[in-house]
């Protein structure tokens, strides 16, 4: 028998999801994380794992993880010195960044001046020029590279990121340039621009290259050391990487290309949801991820996440593909504000965060948050996280009371509800950015919410978007374990073209396709992937010819006979793109940008734990009765414990249900149906007619 | 004055909206404001719109006031100058300044104009503007610097419906784009405009479903009121009942030789309201700087200044408006005579910026920065490829250049950035892959931005080397004036531009030219000013400012101007800067000038031919 692992590191939990390969069956465990050394309690979990399964360390095989270093590396401005390398008058390529201000027209006076990732006193610049052709315009200058790394050496840099201008087009020189650095300064690990992100824009590729230089040093060594540490327990099988795009790589890849695993958390929460949604038959999907003090959004269509090709960390954007997963600074730690010139009722992004946390955690949090604006209207139990915090109601009361003071609000209840629609509305922006923005109508998808505060907004948020029904999947505190599980290795290679379609053939498309096909092939037969299980797809970006932006689409390739059919497609494709996203078309000619192939190993075969039946009446699960605040006023509201619920019951509300790790609040004149799959799936109650 | 047709007669009626409502109504409006800007940059063709987002969305009440929005434009004044009816489906074009009142100031400004229409009644207006890279004329651009007249500022677009009831007036639009030299470009970026107000109307029309006509409408009222109360409060806090103060700053000359434009304005505060008075600025100028302002502009660049410092969060809206007066003279550099060139009015909108920071930061300490990029400099080149496989093919470029943020309370200001909000450069790598350009310098140069506590930002040196014969032109102002600094900061260095020639010669280039020819492997350095330094130079960090030093910020003569003495490595010597800073500090007047504007103007244009190379401009006369 083989089982395979997941295993996903949050801030608070580590999730262990074991998974039997041949029965399907799973098993999980829940640790707290180790922030020290992380490899702690994934080995204890998975101990804890293996012992419920009945099963030796030994018999485990591949290990897919999920992991936060190089986020967290990013976040806390803990990551390596890097040394850059430039081309000859391009040495303050960060410090000139694209010269953007953030904010409105005033918005200069207050917004702090950032500091480079790479500083400017390790960044030098070497005599060399390509042309955008890529043509030499200027030789390298070896002796000039050795006394430009001399100086890095001396400044004592940590890891080396070459970004030179156009070496998109030609990397001759930055990859001569890391042959030197070899030798100049022994045991650096070197990015390279023309690797992490070989596209057009010097500064997005200088800053991706950087970031990847920057988080590389603790993503190796983490990796490593959970390698051998997963050896030493024992484990047969291999180290695998979730991506930010949501596919997995071995250890070592993701080691060379960290910057690609920057979102690698958020990504395994989305393909954790889609695993859920599509055991419980939705393939058409929003996600809600809501945490302490963020929110992260994302649609996906047909099962299949949408793609972005920016990654954004804290104030961090780079270029790396990964599941477009919008960040809204709205969560459970968000505080309520009112400015006293306005007067206007502001929640956000200001966030208690962990510590000293919300007033309700009676750990020294004094502001409102939306915790304890929750707290006061009685949505959350008296204990969270399974009894590792206790809330305080007086203190949430006296925390929103503030909220109340200063508005015209008719009572401390009032004032409550006001941040939770507040923070709800600003979830509610994220979420039509994924929607409404890009031309999908949410009343076309339903809505999957986890996270620890997600299933006690969803509901409310389902009604602002329209999307049904509202999906909580089991265990929503912790999903992404289900997400490395579930899904399968995955390559890509890419090139930039910028190429209008009259230069191109398809016959001329489609071999430089096969190209990037066989590159990015090559990852996953190392692996032991046969070539009959690859799943191959194409992608290209392309733009009317002159305009600044590109639309990301599907290329058919079985469509291009030789006879331009396949460009006439590909041509249509993007016009239906163009006039869905921005309602009209140009006569102009259309421009090929980048092109990509995306190669996908086979996916795991996981079966959901199913729920007995249960008849219709959820009242074995009945705890006990509360009075909450909703709509205005107080009413009553069941309280049901998760854990106890049968597939088929149905819970109308309002009802609160509560389980270890979360808390899901159903709004009156809706009903959740338990679905067998273990989810919970909220809808109008006029609706529920539906077949579940 | 537009006959508005509505199908509904049902008025609508103000209703009690509670506070939550009017917050969430103001997020999603901002939302869909930032929706605007998206569909814009996405779908625009020209590098000025694409890639450098030249561009301002506004979304009005059903009056037309702004309820969001950032800069430009005014709808009443549109309406009140516009000749007709207008009704659901109609969407209207202009690039007249003379003809809306000022709504745009130049004529390379596009505005689209487009009524909301919800259940048959007007619910809102939706607007945008932006900058067309050509809009025809004598040079390439359409922005002659030696214009007169807007006769010669290429196609002037008076107010019409682009789309009659929603069909659009295809012989109107082929009769303009025939005047202009990119005709593929103006028509996306003016579909983009169209699109993006389109956009704006839905998201109003949403919010009305949701909300209710009355409810969403009584919300707008709501956020107005809201701007209203907070700039009450706020003008009986920071200015003096009955004080007036002002302030003078210039633009340096007018592109036909004369100069410096004074610009000064005066704040007065009676009671709940202030007066804002433009009356002691130069007449109006010779040559195409002069600044067509709207009296709505300048309250709202008040406000945005008071406003945002207090509630960053706030929406921006007109319901201030009553609590500002402000008096423009006619025949003057804020309000020509028709017809006067208009096109170079970029440097006068660009010193409202400082204008309004020298004045409202001499009672407003959050608010008193230095002088800073108050502008957003242009550089034009255009050609024929002179062979290869583009051989006769018409090349045109149209870009902005960026410069010193000032030093600031918050901080230094950034190196090389722009103080536009929404502004980008266009990357180096994207003008080499379009244009027969190679980039070979882009970097700040030390020492130019103003020592201070807070350093200015430094302006910034782009090289570029033309690989292929055209012609160039230039847009550009502080090349005789300096950026100043406050509190104790010295001022930030001048802009300069000069071509290396590939016969070996170097030429300077003044700061306001069109057509001048370039050939192959001839180099043009365009370099921005810096930003004015903010707070007392000798009291920053010597060991920050050795830091700057190691980074090529600033340089160890550089270091000198705040007291330092280190070496190249940026080390400091403890002692000697102790003795400098000490040397430099005595005789000095305590507490330090708010504002050094540097030298006096006498000096400045006396000195002018030794220091910039290029001759002093002519005392301004009438027109």
């Amino acid at each position: 028998m083989t089982y395979r692992l997941g295993v996903d590191v949050g801030g608070t939990f580590t999730d262990i999801l074991l998974v039997n390969e041949d029965s399907g069956d799973t098993f999980r465990a829940k640790t707290s994380s180790t922030p020290a050394d992380q490899s702690i309690g994934v080995i204890r979990g998975m101990g804890q794992v293996c012992e419920l399964a009945g099963i030796d360390l030994t018999q485990v095989g591949d290990v897919l993880h999920g992991t936060t270093v190089a986020t967290n590396a990013i976040l806390e401005g803990k990551g390596a010195r890097v040394g850059l390398v430039t081309t000859d008058g391009f040495r303050q390529v960060l410090q000139i960044a694209r010269s953007f201000v953030p904010g409105g027209l005033a918005g200069w006076i207050i917004w702090p001046k950032p500091e480079t990732l790479a500083d400017l006193q390790d960044t030098v610049e070497v005599r060399e020029r390509m042309s955008s052709a890529g043509e030499v315009v200027t030789e390298l200058d070896e002796d000039d590279v050795r006394r430009q790394l001399t100086k890095l050496r001396d400044n004592k840099i940590e890891t080396l990121s070459v970004s030179l201008i156009n070496s998109y087009a030609n990397s001759d020189h930055e990859r001569r340039i890391r042959e030197i650095a070899a030798e100049e300064l022994p045991g650096i690990q070197v990015s390279l621009s023309s690797e992490v992100l070989p596209e057009l824009r010097e500064y997005e590729r200088a800053i991706t290259t950087v970031a990847n230089a920057y988080v590389q040093p603790q993503v190796t060594s983490y990796v490593d050391h959970l390698e051998s540490q997963l050896e030493d327990s024992g484990i047969q099988g291999k180290l695998y990487i979730l991506k930010s795009d949501g596919g997995l790589v071995s250890a070592k890849t993701a080691a060379v290309n960290p910057v690609s695993v920057m979102m690698s958390g958020p990504a395994g929460g989305v393909i954790g949801a889609t695993w859920i949604a599509e055991q419980a038959g939705f393939p058409n999907f929003l996600t809600l991820d809501m945490g302490g003090t963020s929110t992260d959004v994302a649609l996906v269509q047909d099962l299949v996440p949408r793609v972005g090709r920016e990654t954004s960390v804290g104030d961090l954007t780079v270029r790396a593909t990964s599941v477009d997963v919008r960040t809204v600074g709205a969560g459970g730690g968000s505080i309520a504000h009112v400015p006293p010139l306005t007067q206007a009722l502001r929640v956000g992004p200001q966030s208690a965060g962990a510590d000293p946390g919300p007033a309700a955690y009676a750990a020294g949090g004094t502001e409102p948050t939306v915790t304890d604006a929750n707290v006061v209207l009685g949505y959350l139990p008296t204990q969270l996280a399974g009894g590792e915090i206790t809330l305080d109601h007086e203190a949430a009361r006296t925390a929103v009371q503030q909220i109340f003071d200063a508005t015209e609000l008719d009572s401390i209840e009032a004032a409550a509800a006001g941040i939770v629609d507040i923070v709800n509305e600003n979830m509610f922006g994220a979420l039509r950015l994924v929607s409404v923005q890009q031309g999908f109508d949410p009343r076309d998808f339903a809505l999957v919410a986890f996270g620890g505060a997600g299933p006690l907004h969803a509901n409310a948020i389902g009604r602002l978007m329209g999307s049904w029904p509202v999906i909580i999947p089991p265990s929503p505190g912790v999903l992404c374990a289900y997400g490395d599980a579930t899904t399968s290795l995955r390559d890509e290679a890419v090139r930039t073209l910028v190429r209008s379609f009259a230069d191109l053939t398809d016959d001329s498309l489609v071999e430089i396709l096969k190209e990037l096909a066989t590159e990015a092939r090559a990852s996953l037969l190392d692996e032991g992937v046969d070539e009959a299980n690859h799943h191959v797809a194409y992608t290209a970006d392309l733009r009317y010819l002159g305009q600044g932006f590109e639309i990301p689409v599907t290329i058919d390739i079985d469509s291009f006979d030789g006879q331009g059919a396949g460009l006439d497609a590909l041509r249509a494709v993007f016009d239906n793109e163009h006039e869905r996203l921005f309602s009209f078309l140009l006569d102009g000619e259309h421009e090929v940008v980048t092109v990509r192939a995306t190669v996908n190993g086979p996916r795991p075969e996981v079966t959901a734990q199913l729920l007995d039946e249960g008849g219709t009446d959820p009242a074995d699960a009945l705890r006990t009765t509360t009075e909450i605040w909703v709509e205005g006023a107080k009413t009553a509201a069941n309280v049901y414990d998760r854990t106890k619920l049968k597939a088929g019951q149905i819970i109308s509300g309002p009802a609160i249900i509560t389980e270890m790790d979360s808390t899901t609040l159903v709004l009156p004149g809706h009903a959740a149906t338990v679905h067998v799959s273990g989810s919970l799936l909220i809808r109008p109650e006029t609706t529920q007619t539906e077949e579940v | 004055m537009a006959q508005l047709i509505e199908t509904s007669t049902t008025p609508l009626n103000r209703v009690e909206v509670d506070l939550v409502t009017i917050d969430l109504v103001e997020n999603a409006l901002r939302h869909a404001r930032y929706e605007m800007d998206e569909v814009l940059f996405r779908t625009a063709l020209s590098p000025g719109i694409r890639e450098q987002h030249d561009e301002f969305p506004l979304i009005g009440d059903p009056e037309g006031k702004m309820v969001v929005g950032q800069f430009g434009l005014s709808i009443p004044d549109f309406l009140e100058n516009f000749d007709g009816t207008i009704e659901e489906g109609d969407v209207l074009l202009t690039s007249d300044p003379y003809s809306c009142g000022a709504a745009i100031s130049h004529a390379n400004d596009w505005l689209i104009v487009m009524p909301i229409f919800f259940e048959g009644r007007i619910v809102g207006w939706s607007s945008m503007f932006g900058h067309m890279t050509d809009v025809g004329g004598k040079t390439p651009a359409s922005m002659p610097t030696d214009a007169r007249t807007i006769f010669e500022e290429g196609v002037v677009i008076p107010p019409f419906k682009l789309y009659n009831k929603s069909v659009l007036a295809e012989d109107s639009l082929r009769i303009i784009l025939n005047q202009v030299r990119k005709p593929d470009w103006n028509r996306a970026d003016l579909n983009g405009l169209v699109a993006a107000c389109r956009t704006a109307s839905r998201r109003v029309q949403e919010l009305c479903a949701r909300f209710g006509a009355d409810t969403y409408t009584s919300a707008l009222e709501e956020l107005m009121d809201r701007n209203y109360r907070a700039m009450k409060i706020l003008l009986a806090m920071v200015f003096k009942d009955g004080e007036t103060i002002s302030f003078t700053d210039y633009i340096d000359d007018d592109g036909v030789g004369y100069g410096p434009y004074k610009l000064k304005m005066s704040l007065t505060r009676t009671g709940d309201k202030v007066t804002l008075d433009f009356r002691e600025s130069s007449p109006q100028a010779q040559g195409p700087i002069n600044y067509f302002i709207n009296e709505n502009l300048v309250r709202m660049f008040f406000g945005i200044y008071m406003i945002t410092v207090a509630d960053p969060q706030i929406l921006w809206n007109d319901g201030f408006y009553p609590l500002v007066d402000v008096i423009i003279p006619e025949d003057s550099f804020w309000k020509p005579k028709y017809p006067a060139a208009l096109n170079a009015r970029n440097h006068g909108i660009g010193r409202v910026f400082d204008l309004f920071g020298g004045l409202l930061g001499q009672t407003n300490p959050d608010l008193l920065n230095a002088a800073g990029f108050s502008s957003s400099p242009h550089f034009m080149f255009s050609g024929n490829y002179s062979e290869g496989d583009r051989k006769g093919e018409w090349f045109q470029l149209y870009s902005i250049g960026f410069g010193g943020i000032p030093g600031r309370p918050v901080g230094d200001g950034p190196d090389g950035h722009s103080l536009w909000p929404s502004f980008v450069n266009i990357p180096c790598e994207y003008l080499e892959s379009y244009y027969p350009l190679r980039i070979e310098r882009w970097e700040t140069i030390s020492d130019t931005g103003g020592a201070g506590l807070h350093r200015g930002g430094n302006g910034v040196d782009v090289s570029y080397r033309f690989l292929e014969p055209g012609t160039i032109a230039i847009h550009d102002d502080r090349w005789l004036t300096y950026p100043w600094g406050v509190n104790g900061g010295e001022p930030g260095a001048r802009g300069t531009k000069w071509i290396d020639r590939a016969d070996g010669t170097t030429e300077i280039i003044p700061s306001k030219v069109i057509d001048v020819p370039v050939h192959r492997d001839d180099v043009l350095h365009f370099v921005t000013w810096g930003g004015g330094g903010w707070g007392d130079p000798l009291a920053r960090d010597p060991e920050l400012v050795g830091l700057e030093v190691r980074r090529g910020l600033v340089t160890v003569d550089g270091a000198r101007s705040y007291g330092v003495v280190c070496d190249g490595a940026g080390a400091v010597d403890v002692e000697a800067t102790d003795r400098l800073r000490t040397e430099m500090g005595e005789g000095r007047p305590s507490p330090l000038p708010t504002f050094n504007m540097g030298p006096p103007l006498e000096t400045i244009l006396e000195r002018c031919l030794e220091e910039t190379g290029l001759p002093a401009p002519l005392p301004p006369i009438s027109v």
